[in-house]
């Protein structure tokens, strides 16, 4: 089924005239659609403020997007998969190769600095290009595919470090993980890059456009004459070089490539994406609502911290944020 | 036994978006006999079928069954009251016993947690396969069964609800001669035992055959009904298709250079040894019954599914189609059959579904061009009067007609010399019918070739400088629209 997107959200809408006559509001469910997690944002920003004087701090808020720059990363890479009506479950398992092999190019004195950077970044894309060739080639489902992925990569990272962590990294590159540039971590520069420019690739360029259409109704893509094949591969190559970047962030942060880093992150990922409205069967969302599902998980994990909740409260909250989020994005459509 | 028919339709009326598939329709069937309904594809019989079989909610009439009113909201509902349908396309769980099959959602069970009687069931299974006359073990996998084994199975099904009203829906579209000698004796025995059966069948010599009465729908309404004695296969040909043709008559313009040609193509199972050419300026109508290969026909020259044999060739050079983006290069576009399936992307604008085949020439490098696009769509919504509430609307908010004017407008932005429509009109209204009529009179006017395939016969008349027929995936003739007339199309259709 084509997830029918009865009105934009204003900041993915596909549409430039999201509120012309096209999206004129219908129904208060429609109005909660549009603007509900902005609103939810809005709100929560508030009342922590309110509750605690630690939340309103430049200081706070900078952790707290610090915090996010990771997840944030992989979530905008698994959009593109989500957009195309597939999912990566190896993104967790990416990222730690990819910290780990960076890791090793990235020994002091060994490599210029942007050496690990891209070694990281193409061993993402490696495995991104294996999981789109198993998904397009032979029709496997990417569910199945990427979670074996999940597996491999996660062997790959152990035989890469011996099992042990990968250590003694230069000073240049633990700044990509610690740096500071005006005040702003590094990594929340990093995700503000690759959040606009994934941005711009899905709202104004021709792939982009593509990506949407194929999750839209993958059969019509392919009687329009799009090669849907190397759409969904340019969508998991994409996701898998993110993760790649976004291991080499991490294994940058911890100043060492962990085999170990990552488990689960995929499922953080997945669930920025959906809380910001893209839909897993295609077609639907974007990357404006991914940011802002991200900010909304962190913000909740920040606020709960500052007062003092216990981290096991903090997991049945977000799995309840994940679950509500969808039940009101399926409410308006009927 | 009660007096009376068992199932009595009165005014029955369903209205999709776009059209009126059922008008006033009435029906009725005593008791104990074999009604044949029959009327042209679309003519309401499949949406009159689903809703006595509780898959569809009719807008207003009443429905009467064993002298009771009967509003079914659910299949459920309709199994319970003794209203079982034998679907043309059978919808078996293939992975299950045959006697997993024949008693799915009313299992005989034991005790308070329904534990499952196995025996029972595969015994009682036994006895209706053979009450049936099937010879095949309930323990076998369904998916292993033939197609007439499969409908046996599903009679089954129905005796096991015990159905007093059977609809069957092109029972013998795939049984051979002998199958169909087979069920027939099942009918009249079922028939015998007070069973009553609706027939759908598109061949004439059953109906003649097996059938009691027959009523005739056309464009959603009652045509006639009556016993099978009081007519004649000629009388029953013209109360199927006796319409005034629409208004404006086929194109007869200069007809330009072979631009497509086809030659022996056949599919496996589609169609077989198909040859034609279509010149540019003028439109070839295919004419034929569901299931007579048309469709595959021109999916195989778009590329969507290839032909195993034959060849196709475009401005005299031969062509090998792999895909929809080859037949594109080639300049030969499809405006499919189905919007929904893969004519449009529903969530997105109608701009963006406009734009989505020839992207390219509102783009800059790989940046799209927001100007050259919003101009690109306004061009063609105004050229084939596309109504929409804006370029950026969901185009699932449109009306069919407005829809299939989207599909047609960005097959032609592609800009094609050769154009497949496959029924360009099925599911919009009468206007917009018109309109699409006319937007593919000035595209042969303006050089293309244009190959349309539609079952309705007024349409094909209205359009076509030549009309080709088709039966049972093979050529059966081909016919001059000025000398012929319908009923010498549907005998190339129907004659076996």
């Amino acid at each position: 089924m084509i997830g029918p997107q009865a009105a934009g959200t204003w900041y993915d809408d596909m549409s430039d005239n999201a509120n012309g006559p096209a999206g004129a509001g219908r129904s208060r469910l429609d109005w909660l659609r549009r603007y509900g997690l902005p609103l939810a944002l809005a709100v929560i920003f508030a009342g922590l403020s309110a509750a605690t004087p630690n939340f309103l701090t430049a200081q706070n808020l900078i952790i707290v997007l610090r915090q996010i720059s990771i997840n944030g990363i992989l979530a905008v890479g698994v959009t593109f998969v989500l957009l195309t009506g597939g999912v990566d479950l190896s993104l967790g398992s990416v990222l730690a190769l990819s910290g780990v092999v960076a890791a090793h190019c990235a020994h002091p004195g060994a490599w210029p600095l942007a050496f690990p950077v891209v070694v990281g970044m193409l061993v993402g894309c490696a495995c991104g290009g294996a999981n789109a060739l198993v998904v397009t080639r032979g029709r496997v489902p990417s569910f199945i595919v990427t979670l074996g992925m999940m597996t491999v990569a996660r062997g790959l990272a152990l035989v890469a470090s011996g099992g042990k962590p990968v250590s003694n990294l230069s000073k240049g590159f633990c700044l990509i993980g610690g740096g500071e540039a005006l005040g702003i971590p590094v990594p929340v520069i990093i995700l503000a890059c690759v959040a606009a420019l994934a941005y711009v690739v899905l709202r104004h360029m021709r792939v982009g456009r593509h990506v949407y259409a194929v999750g839209g109704n993958e059969a019509a893509a392919r009687a329009s004459g799009l090669r849907v094949g190397r759409i969904k591969c340019f969508a998991y190559v994409t996701c898998g070089a993110l993760a790649g970047l976004a291991g080499v962030v991490l294994a940058a942060r911890i100043t060492t490539g962990q085999p170990n880093a990552g488990i689960a992150y995929e499922l953080d990922a997945i669930a920025a994406a959906v809380i910001g409205g893209t839909s897993l069967s295609g077609g639907v969302g974007g990357v404006g609502g991914t940011i802002l599902g991200a900010l909304l998980m962190g913000v909740i994990n920040n606020g709960l911290d500052l007062l003092n909740v216990p981290s096991y409260y903090q997991q049945i909250v977000k799995g309840l944020i994940i679950v509500g989020a969808v039940w009101i994005d399926r409410g308006g459509r009927r | 036994m009660l007096p009376g028919p068992l199932l009595q339709v009165e005014g029955l009326t369903r209205v999709f978006p776009g059209v009126r598939a059922l008008d006033g329709v009435r029906l009725e069937v005593a008791r104990g006999t074999v009604h044949a309904l029959v009327g042209e594809n679309g003519a309401g019989k499949s949406t009159l079928m689903r809703i006595l079989a509780g898959l569809d909610v009719a807008d207003s009439g009443m429905i009467h069954f064993k002298g009771q009113a009967f509003v079914p909201r659910h299949p459920v509902e309709a199994l319970r009251l003794g209203i079982s349908m034998i679907h043309q396309e059978l919808l078996p769980f293939p992975e299950m016993t045959v006697a997993e099959n024949i008693f799915m959602g009313h299992e005989p069970t034991r005790g308070p947690l329904g534990w499952i009687d196995r025996g029972r069931m595969e015994r009682e299974a036994a006895a209706l396969l053979s009450r049936v006359g099937a010879s095949v073990a309930p323990s076998r996998r369904m998916g292993e069964l033939g197609v007439a084994d499969m409908q046996l199975v599903e009679i089954a099904k129905a005796m096991a609800h015990r159905a007093e009203l059977l609809i069957m829906d092109e029972p013998t579209s795939a049984l051979s001669a002998r199958e169909v000698e087979s069920l027939f004796g099942l009918i009249s025995e079922l028939k015998a035992s007070g069973v009553s059966v609706i027939y759908i069948s598109h061949r004439f010599e059953e109906i003649f055959r097996i059938a009691d009465e027959v009523t005739v729908l056309r464009d959603g309404r009652f045509v006639g009904s009556g016993p099978i004695g009081s007519l004649d296969e000629g009388r029953l040909i013209s109360m199927m298709v006796g319409r005034e043709l629409g208004a404006g008559s086929s194109c007869g313009g200069p007809v330009g250079e072979r631009l497509l040609e086809v030659r022996g193509l056949s599919r496996r199972g589609m169609f077989r040894d198909v040859s034609f050419c279509a010149r540019g300026g003028e439109v070839v109508g295919i004419a034929g019954l569901m299931g007579a290969g048309r469709t595959g026909l021109l999916r195989a020259i778009y590329g969507l599914a290839p032909a195993d044999a034959g060849e196709i060739r475009v401005r005299g050079v031969v062509a090998r189609i792999v895909s929809p983006r080859c037949a594109l290069v080639l300049g030969i576009a499809l405006v499919g059959d189905d919007r929904k399936g893969d004519g449009l992307v529903g969530g997105m604008s109608v701009k963006h579904n406009l734009t989505l085949a020839s992207l390219g020439r509102c783009c800059r490098g790989p940046f799209i061009d927001p100007s050259a696009e919003d101009r690109v769509a306004d061009e063609q919504m105004a050229a084939l009067g596309i109504r929409a509430p804006h370029r950026d609307a969901p185009v699932e908010f449109l009306s069919g007609g407005n829809q299939q004017k989207v599909v047609i407008a960005k097959a032609l932005l592609a800009e094609p010399n050769i154009l497949l429509l496959d029924e360009p009109t099925r599911g919009i209204d009468i206007a917009a019918k018109a309109e699409v009529h006319e937007i593919i009179r000035g595209l042969a006017r303006s050089g293309k070739a244009v190959v349309v395939v539609s079952s309705e016969m007024p349409e094909i008349f209205a359009l076509s400088g030549r009309i080709l027929v088709m039966r049972g995936g093979e050529l059966s003739g081909e016919l001059d629209p000025r000398r012929a007339t319908q009923e010498d199309v549907m005998r190339l259709a129907m004659r076996n």
